[in-house]
């Protein structure tokens, strides 16, 4: 399965293995990783959790949809290029390796 | 059991688990015991409404937590066991089971439960509340055999699943004794749109008509007989006639109790040391002209804000909730994100064209905003709990006009 990595706001990272079909949320919940709160539970409705996406792993991923670019520009810390709502990326074979960084706040 | 400063939480809600939660991240450490009724691990509610109906989400995907989370913060989960008693005089907590848990903080995060039908009938089969995931899970098997489904209640919960099983290509008949769709939370306005997209989609929206009764066949639902004397045909029918707060406990207590128990900004109830969050409070809301003293918002938002709120208080660092109350709502292609609670009085001003279900409807009083729908526009939504914290004043033309900036009006 794919390893993602998480690097809490303390920089120490949390490597989860993730079943393909997931949201990155979704698993940073069941891996009890600080700092997502993903309030609305990951129907893309909250912006509570941002993540940045390591910059050699932004091309790999779909672009953000309209729904989410929207609330990205709502997120409560610094919206950069690589920031993305875990809960709509799903993970792949290909994420293997994904690193995402919490951010400072997510409310 | 004793620990003289340790807290019970009775309920496992996402109240309940918020709060011992952000206990332990402020710095909490004295022993934290959360009682549940239901015996499935902690878990989210507002997909039971939705994804977990169409089957876009798994119960697996609703979990508030990992499986290690309680173990890794040690936090004592009991669950499948109900708490029979408290007694705010010594802090003790009795279980159905004998145990007694004394402590030093109390949280009752007992939330709600659904309101009774009151009318014949309500006990066939094919007959569904919903409120836990069991009831959503029987919902959704009914729903596989199921080919017309009727509604009865035309709230968020009614809405939310009429559009689920819409979805699944049921025949959908919802039923609303008000005269519209939505009517304790919102303006004619957005109602008309709402029943508008219903329709749409095909689902047949009677409102301002009352239920008889249900009438079964062999013990199973077959019909919903309206006040007309109109007749509804159906296989399974849900009910969504709103809830009830769980206050039971707190009544016999002592505690004050009125529509659930009221409870200040940080949680702190009639009793000392006994905190209410979550559905069952009555929570203070931030001061804001023209809005209720208190409300059951009976959203995460309160849940969250709430125990957050009530943790401060646990660690002697008070920050008493002081956000805008804001929820959502998904129905077919539709994202209903809400912010502040508009009045009857307020000025309605539309941003965008409905017909695009892509629109803001914003409530103005006294030239500030007090609220706002949006319809599939996030950012105007995000935007907007800013604006209404900050009571940013703009007129309605300005709000109207899409290319007017509104980050650009400076707060009041």
């Amino acid at each position: 399965m794919p390893t993602i990595h998480y690097i809490q706001k303390d920089g120490s990272t949390r490597d989860i293995e993730a079943k393909p079909g997931s949201s990155v949320m979704e698993n940073a919940i069941r891996g009890n990783v600080r700092g997502i709160d993903a309030e609305c539970g990951g129907c893309c409705s909250c912006a509570t959790c941002h993540v940045y996406v390591d910059d050699a792993f932004v091309a790999l991923l779909p672009p953000p949809d309209d729904m989410e670019n929207e609330l990205l520009d709502g997120v409560a810390a610094e919206r950069r290029p690589g920031s993305r709502l875990s809960c709509q990326i799903t993970v792949t074979a290909a994420l293997d390796g994904l690193t995402v960084r919490v951010p400072e706040t997510q409310s | 059991m004793s620990n003289a400063r340790s807290l019970i939480v009775v309920g496992a809600s996402y109240a309940g688990i918020q709060l011992a939660a952000t206990a332990r991240e402020l710095g909490f450490e004295e022993r934290i015991v959360v009682v549940g009724e239901e015996r499935h691990a902690p878990y989210q509610r507002p997909p039971l409404s939705k994804g977990l109906l169409t089957g876009k989400t798994t119960p697996e995907q609703l979990q508030l937590r990992g499986p290690d989370f309680f173990e890794e913060n040690g936090i004592e989960l009991m669950l499948g066991q109900r708490a029979t008693a408290l007694d705010a005089a010594s802090l003790t907590v009795s279980l159905d089971d004998g145990t007694q848990l004394t402590g030093g903080w109390i949280a009752l995060a007992t939330g709600a439960r659904c309101r009774p039908f009151p009318l014949p009938g309500a006990a066939l089969d094919g007959v569904f509340n919903l409120r836990t995931l069991d009831d959503a899970q029987r919902i959704a098997e009914a729903a596989d055999r199921a080919t017309r489904a009727c509604v009865i209640g035309g709230g968020f919960i009614g809405l939310e699943v009429a559009s689920a099983l819409r979805s699944r290509g049921i025949q959908v008949t919802v039923v609303e004794t008000q005269p519209r769709l939505l009517m304790r939370g919102l303006p004619p306005v957005m109602s008309d749109y709402v029943e508008d997209v219903h329709s749409r989609h095909g689902t047949q929206v009677r409102t301002g008509l009352g239920v008889r009764q249900l009438l079964g066949v062999q013990g199973r639902v077959a019909c919903v007989e309206l006040d007309d004397g109109a007749r509804v045909e159906c296989d399974m029918v849900v009910l969504g006639i709103g809830v009830l707060p769980n206050a039971e406990l707190a009544e016999r207590a002592g505690i004050a109790v009125d529509n659930g128990v009221p409870a200040d900004r940080l949680g702190r109830t009639s009793a000392p040391h006994v905190l209410a969050i979550g559905d069952v409070a009555h929570m203070e809301l931030p001061t804001v002209a023209g809005t209720p003293k208190r409300m059951r918002l009976e959203s995460i938002q309160a849940a969250n804000d709430g125990a957050k709120a009530a943790a401060s208080l646990l660690v002697g660092r008070h920050q008493p909730m002081n956000s805008v109350p804001w929820f959502w709502s998904d129905q077919f292609h539709l994202k209903f994100q809400m912010a502040g609670l508009p009045l009857p009085s307020d000025e309605v001003v539309l941003r965008g064209d409905m017909t695009t279900d892509r629109f803001s409807v914003f409530y103005l009083r006294d030239g500030a905003i007090a609220a706002t729908h949006s319809v599939n526009k996030p950012a105007e939504h995000m935007l907007s709990r800013k604006l209404i914290a900050e009571r940013a004043r703009f007129t309605a033309s300005q709000l109207a006009d899409e290319s007017f900036d509104l980050k650009k009006s400076p707060p009041a």
